[in-house]
């Protein structure tokens, strides 16, 4: 795969992303955006109030009766399956016979106006026999409610090394929630076709899911359905299996009336209907060396699931597969438990509960560090995995590409980390009120689905006979510019600039059978399909240029826009007519499914990675010790990349991840009251961050010359996910600096998010414990 | 309840319509006038995506009431370039990478415009206090800033 930068637009290239014109001139099209079609009806969902309830009665009578209303379905008037669950059977469109979340849509009414369905939204009503409810991950950890069975994964005894170290520590942390919170919130527009085939429009990351899920509810084979999206306003993980329950309501209306159904949810809706990143509860026990060094753990994950399993066996394994981070376990026992709530159920959130299990080891990490009075980077260095040995995760894959160690070194060199730390300790001890704090974060990621079969893509790709190219593949454009990386591949095979390749809407009906957008594969995945499809193709070409050269097939050589044989060439456009005189082909199909991947979901053993992406990031803040509040002062990142398809845009994903990321664990609260009811539904009570809140000095580094080993795309590392995690820098920095505020001699209580009420809680904590402690431990 | 006539300018163009009196101007731009670039991230004025500005003052369009509207001067996303032309702020995004899905970056320009109107000299805080009610969950808000202060300094040049 040899690359030649001499077109416009080759991979490796700073390219802007494909849309980006409309995106600034507002000409880019949301689902939202497109004109409404004649008679097109809109829908208003009625949901339930209560997190646990019997459905008594239904009466839509006067609903039906209102202004303008057209349809009104419950779950009686699913023709097919009630049913949309991504792994599991029984997760229903709409609710069935019980509500088991506050927000439960029940019934579903069609008018021609918004405000229409609205006003009849509130004359439906329902009888419901309230039942008791589980709200948290503790009573369902009592109760054992589960939705699914728990997982664990275990490597050697980690009894008999835990009881056997000469230091042993335990402890509980937790860590939120959080909200998607794209700007474009959920949306699906069906419009219906003649002979009942339907046209679904929706903002989805995994059109194939949402095709099976309306074709479930409706009845009706796959193939009548089609799904399509061009564009999302953001999507995180939570456009994955969520957008089934709107595709599918908007389906069925629009089918039983025979008119377009756009379904759009409002904010507040929408961050009460529908799923989150899952909130953990964690407890450690750990046995290690007077070095540190880790010889046994036994980790608990309480995971709350939420009302129905969705895509929690994924999340959860895949936080198992993380709780080592970059370190190395010799005997583990992970257990995950997948806790049953009456909440709304939890679901894909970028990270994809890597961060989760992250955040655990590095607590741990950081336990053992104030235990011994040494400094975190201290302990982090003798666990890190080795390259030749000390190297076997516990589920069993060999981490053979590790580079964590070079990375390290070099970001705490280049901002001379020790410098900055004795700078912190001059200031605090300058300040009563405010006190810095600064930590590493490493991270170490597995790429791939961690089940196997998931890992496959496909694409399409035709030349017409002006050398124009179609571009089509099954990933989703959710801003992240998978669209712009993909079209790169193809314009570096035909060696043709980038603006010949017209990038199109993903369609079920064009590449089907696809996987989710998802797990940070989306460019390795559609990149190689993309790919092999033009292989095809360019393969075809050469045949035809060789005839017509009269040369040998290998003295052909496609080079900026044109085609080569010794002296003689043709343009690319001369040569794709004269493929089309030839009577060969110039369209294909191209396919790949990620190598040498296994997994046992049932013993957590295998190889679910192709590859590991690596990185680190330093964090300092500072925490005002009187109210609690905190700033981010400075972010440094150093992200592996492989041979970056494209800088400008995996820069862009780094910066925003770590920025989602500082969100998830500083400002973004989830809160419920004891009714179920989630009380922050909207910005006004749920603080991402804004402009003020990001680290003001944010230097962030792909790092160079580290290709892939691994055959991916042009040698090319999967970014979208990883550089999440790099944002616990920021919450490890918080406990740094609470943990300075009485010398470093004490692990602060501090849970995910870090609150100013978190904060000052645990500050007052700290010095309270500091006070009754009456010799302290020198450091 | 008769609908409301109401006459107005939007991008320069006087423009008539009709609207419920509890429509919103963002509605009334959206699903009336075919104006979608105004977005709506959260219609209770938190999260910027619907900013326009309203005779030169920058306002979010989902807590206006287009009946409002009468008699002032409505400029919005469309009306930013000229023709082909790019106004230097959608230029500089363009170039920095300062957006992702782009669902945004409407009401950031717009926001930013205003901003550059009212203060062509702002320091980087000035910016980001500017930019506060402008949600962003994609970008990080870095490239964002750094294109709008990048753009002052250029038009600050250009002025000279
Ligand atoms: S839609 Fe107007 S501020 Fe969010
Ligand atoms: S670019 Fe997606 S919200 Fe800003």
């Amino acid at each position: 795969m040899s690359v030649e930068t001499d077109i416009v637009g080759a991979v490796h290239t700073k390219v802007r992303h494909d849309s980006a014109r409309g995106h600034v001139t507002g000409q880019a099209q949301y689902i939202d955006d497109m004109p409404l079609l004649p008679g097109t009806l809109e829908v208003v969902l009625v949901t339930s109030p209560h997190p646990h309830a019997a459905i008594v009665s239904i009466d839509v009578a006067a609903a039906r009766a209102a202004d303008g209303v057209r349809d009104v379905i419950s779950a009686n008037g699913i023709p097919g399956d009630n049913n949309i669950g991504p792994v599991f059977d029984g997760e229903p469109a709409l609710a069935e016979g019980v509500v088991d979340y506050v927000g439960a849509p029940v019934v579903a009414i069609a008018a021609d106006s918004y405000d229409q369905a609205r006003a009849a939204a509130a004359l439906v009503k329902i009888d419901y026999e309230v039942r008791p409810a589980v709200l948290d991950i503790e009573q369902a950890l009592e109760q054992e409610l589960y939705t699914y069975p728990p997982q664990f994964m275990t490597i050697g005894d980690p009894d008999a090394a835990i009881t056997k170290a000469q230091h042993r520590i335990d402890g509980e942390v937790r860590c939120g929630g959080q909200d998607h919170f794209y700007l474009e919130s959920h949306i699906a527009m069906a419009v219906p076709g003649e002979f009942g085939d339907l046209q679904v429009y929706c903002s989805t990351q995994h059109p194939s899911e949402v095709q099976h899920g309306v074709a479930h509810v409706l009845g009706v084979p796959t193939n009548e359905v089609t799904v399509e999206v061009r564009r999302m306003g953001g999507a995180f993980g939570g456009k994955e299996s969520q957008p089934s329950i709107f595709a599918a309501i908007a389906a069925l209306l629009a089918d039983r009336t025979g008119q377009p159904v756009k379904l759009r949810l409002r904010r507040d809706d929408d961050m009460v209907i529908t799923g989150k990143r899952h909130d953990f509860l964690f407890r450690y026990d750990v046995g290690f060396d007077p070095d540190g060094r880790i010889e046994g753990v036994d980790i608990l994950m309480g995971m709350r699931s939420g009302n129905v399993a969705d895509l929690s066996p994924g999340v959860l394994a895949r936080a198992l597969c993380h709780a080592d981070n970059c370190y190395y376990l010799p005997n583990a026992r992970l257990r995950g438990y997948p806790c049953k709530t009456n909440t709304v159920s939890n679901t894909a959130f970028r990270g994809f509960g890597g961060p989760q299990g992250m955040l655990v080891i590095e607590t741990v990490i950081e336990h053992i560090a104030r235990t011994l009075g040494r400094a975190v980077d201290e302990i982090r260095a003798v666990n890190y995995y080795s390259t030749d040995d000390r190297n076997v995760t516990p589920y069993q894959q060999r981490v053979t590409d590790n580079i964590i160690l070079p990375i390290v070194d070099r970001l705490r060199s280049e901002i001379d980390f020790d410098g900055l730390s004795s700078a912190i300790d001059e200031f605090n001890g300058a300040n009563q009120t405010l006190k810095k704090g600064i930590a590493l974060m490493p991270v170490k990621f597995g790429i791939s689905f961690n089940t196997p079969k998931l890992n496959q893509a496909g694409a399409l790709v035709h030349v017409y006979t002006d050398g124009s190219v179609h571009l089509n593949h099954g990933g989703t454009e959710m801003g992240q510019g998978l669209f712009t990386k993909v079209a790169q591949v193809v314009a570096s095979v035909f060696q043709i600039d980038l603006d010949n390749i017209k990038i199109s809407s993903t369609r079920t009906d064009k590449v089907p059978n696809t996987s989710a957008t998802a797990a940070s594969a989306g460019s390795d995945l559609n990149g190689m399909a993309a790919f092999n499809a033009t292989n095809t193709i360019k393969a075809r070409m050469v045949e035809v240029a060789a005839n017509h050269f009269s040369a040998s097939v290998d003295s052909i050589e496609f080079r900026q826009n044109r085609v080569y044989a010794g002296n003689e060439s043709l343009s690319f456009t001369e040569l794709a007519q004269l493929t089309w005189d030839e009577r060969v082909s110039l369209s294909a199909t191209g396919f790949y499914s990620t190598p040498g991947l296994s997994w046992d979901a049932k013993s957590m053993i295998g190889n679910p990675f192709y590859y590991y992406t690596y990185g680190a990031a330093v964090s300092e803040v500072v925490i005002d010790t009187l109210t609690g509040e905190s700033r981010v002062l400075r972010t440094d990142i150093l992200q592996d990349c492989g041979n970056s398809l494209n800088p400008a845009i995996d820069l862009g994903q780094i910066e925003g991840a770590f920025v989602q990321g500082q969100g998830w664990l500083t400002s973004e609260e989830l809160v419920w009251d004891d009714a179920g009811r989630l009380l922050t539904h909207g910005p006004s009570t749920y603080k991402i961050p804004g402009s003020r809140d990001v680290p003001p000095i944010f230097n962030v580094h792909i790092l160079e010359d580290a290709p892939n080993r691994e055959a991916t795309i042009f040698h090319s590392k999967a970014v979208g996910e990883p550089p999440l995690m790099l944002a616990l820098s920021v919450w490890l920095a918080i406990r740094d600096a609470v943990s300075r505020v009485t010398g470093h001699r004490h692990l602060p209580n501090l849970d995910a998010p870090a609150t100013p009420e978190a904060i000052l809680m645990a500050v007052d904590d700290i010095k309270r414990r500091d006070s009754q402690t009456p010799s302290p431990a020198k450091v | 309840m008769a609908k409301l006539h109401v006459s107005t300018t939007i991008n320069g163009e006087p423009t008539e319509f009709l609207c419920e009196p509890y429509e919103t101007m963002l509605d009334v731009l959206r699903d009336g006038l075919g104006l979608t670039g105004s977005k709506e991230g959260c219609g209770s004025g938190d999260c910027g995506a619907c900013s326009i500005t309203l005779d030169n003052r920058l306002v979010c369009s989902c807590l206006m009431l287009a009946a409002e509207a009468e008699g002032h001067e409505i400029n919005t996303i469309e009306g930013m370039a000229k023709g082909e032309n790019l106004q230097p702020l959608q230029q500089k995004f363009l170039e920095m990478a300062a957006l992702q899905c782009g669902i945004c970056t409407p009401g950031m320009l717009v926001a930013a415009k205003s901003l550059l109107e009212h203060n062509p000299n702002p320091t980087e805080t000035e910016v980001r206090y500017w930019l506060a009610g402008n949600l962003c969950r994609c970008t990080g808000y870095d490239k964002i800033v750094r294109a709008v202060m990048d753009t002052a300094e250029e038009m600050r040049g250009a002025a000279q």
